[in-house]
């Protein structure tokens, strides 16, 4: 199981991209593994600094998650002005209120243009999040959130201690 | 037969056995009835395991890269129709589940997919090609999903066309 495509300076980033750890996350806005997952990243980008580069990249489970799509085409229109980490942070934080409306609302408070806030809602953003989506199922993604290390899948617990361990040892 | 913890799938070339299987309380599935495009059999222990990490719903969604390939999907289990109805309607699964429940397990033994410890099936894959023919195995820690790229690299190698999805 290994990534494909290889991390890039297309993808979200945190950290620098020549960094000896990777550590990418194939997640969903309305996936509650995946809320109880950011503080735990936060916590590990904390712990290992510039050694870590962090990438988030797509992976809706529509079907099981009606507002998951459009949050991350509104993640995708915060990108489209520089905010996407923003707009990640209030999506996690949030996870209960998803619905269009809030996702204006938020779209908003972080500042985005109203051609941006739009963008979320008209398919255009479509594509990249399908792009994310497909890359995922031919890595071997098996659920949200699914982890990569160095391009490995991570099938281990999903607390900070756990997934540094398994850095730790990838490095 | 081996239908201990131990189990040996069966190997590409050999012809996929044959079955019918319920997958609604009316509707049964035969698997050569199928002949003519390729199909993804997906043993499971069980519906109900926890959502975002349930390999059912995770194929769900991917039903448009399935598709992009002609190919048709099945989930097997040991649970009853009445029990795999409500568990695809509570999360809304577009393709058939198969009730491997009476004589249990009998078709999942046919595919050395039984765990009879548990009385489960195994978590094992079978990509099967338009002739019958089993093309791919593949057997996962029961606890681990095994996503959907080995399918993917499965229907590939079969050289239908789809994968630009």
């Amino acid at each position: 199981m290994s990534l494909r495509p290889p991390v890039s300076a297309s993808d979200h980033h945190l950290g620098p991209l020549d960094a000896p750890l990777q550590l990418v996350e194939y997640g969903d806005y309305e996936c509650p593994y995946c809320g109880a997952l950011f503080p735990e990243i936060a916590a590990i980008r904390q712990a290992f600094g510039d050694n870590l580069c962090f990438v988030f990249r797509h992976f809706p489970l529509s079907e099981a998650h009606p507002h998951a799509e459009r949050a991350a085409e509104m993640a995708e229109a915060a990108a489209s002005e520089g905010k996407f980490w923003q707009m990640h942070e209030v999506l996690f934080q949030n996870q209960d209120a998803l619905d269009d409306e809030s996702l204006v609302a938020y779209g908003e408070q972080l500042g985005l243009s109203q051609a941006a806030i739009r963008s979320a809602f008209d398919g255009s953003r479509e594509q990249h999040v399908r792009h994310d989506f497909t890359g995922g199922v031919r890595s071997g993604v098996n659920g949200t959130p699914s982890l990569f290390i160095n391009g490995t899948r991570y099938d281990g617990a999903q607390d900070a201690q756990s997934i540094a361990d398994a850095l730790a040892a990838a490095g | 037969m081996a239908d201990t913890a131990a189990n040996v799938l069966l190997q590409p070339g050999t012809k996929a056995p044959d079955f019918s299987l319920h997958s609604t309380p009316d509707q049964l599935v035969k698997l050569s009835d199928l002949r003519g495009r390729p199909v993804i059999l997906a043993f499971y222990p069980a519906d109900w395991s926890p959502v975002c990490s349930d390999q059912m719903v995770l194929y769900n969604e991917m039903l448009s890269e399935f598709s992009a390939y002609g190919a048709e999907l099945m989930g097997i289990s040991v649970d009853g129709v009445w029990c795999h109805e409500a568990f695809a309607k509570a999360n809304k699964i577009h393709f058939p589940l198969l009730s491997d429940f009476e004589p249990k397990g009998a078709v999942a033994r046919t595919y050395h997919s039984y765990r009879a410890t548990e009385g489960v099936a195994e978590r094992s894959l079978y990509v099967i090609d338009g002739e019958g023919v089993i093309r791919w195995s593949y057997l996962s820690p029961v606890g681990i999903n095994p996503g959907a790229d080995g399918i993917l690299d499965a229907l590939d190698a079969l050289g239908v066309k789809g994968g630009a999805a």
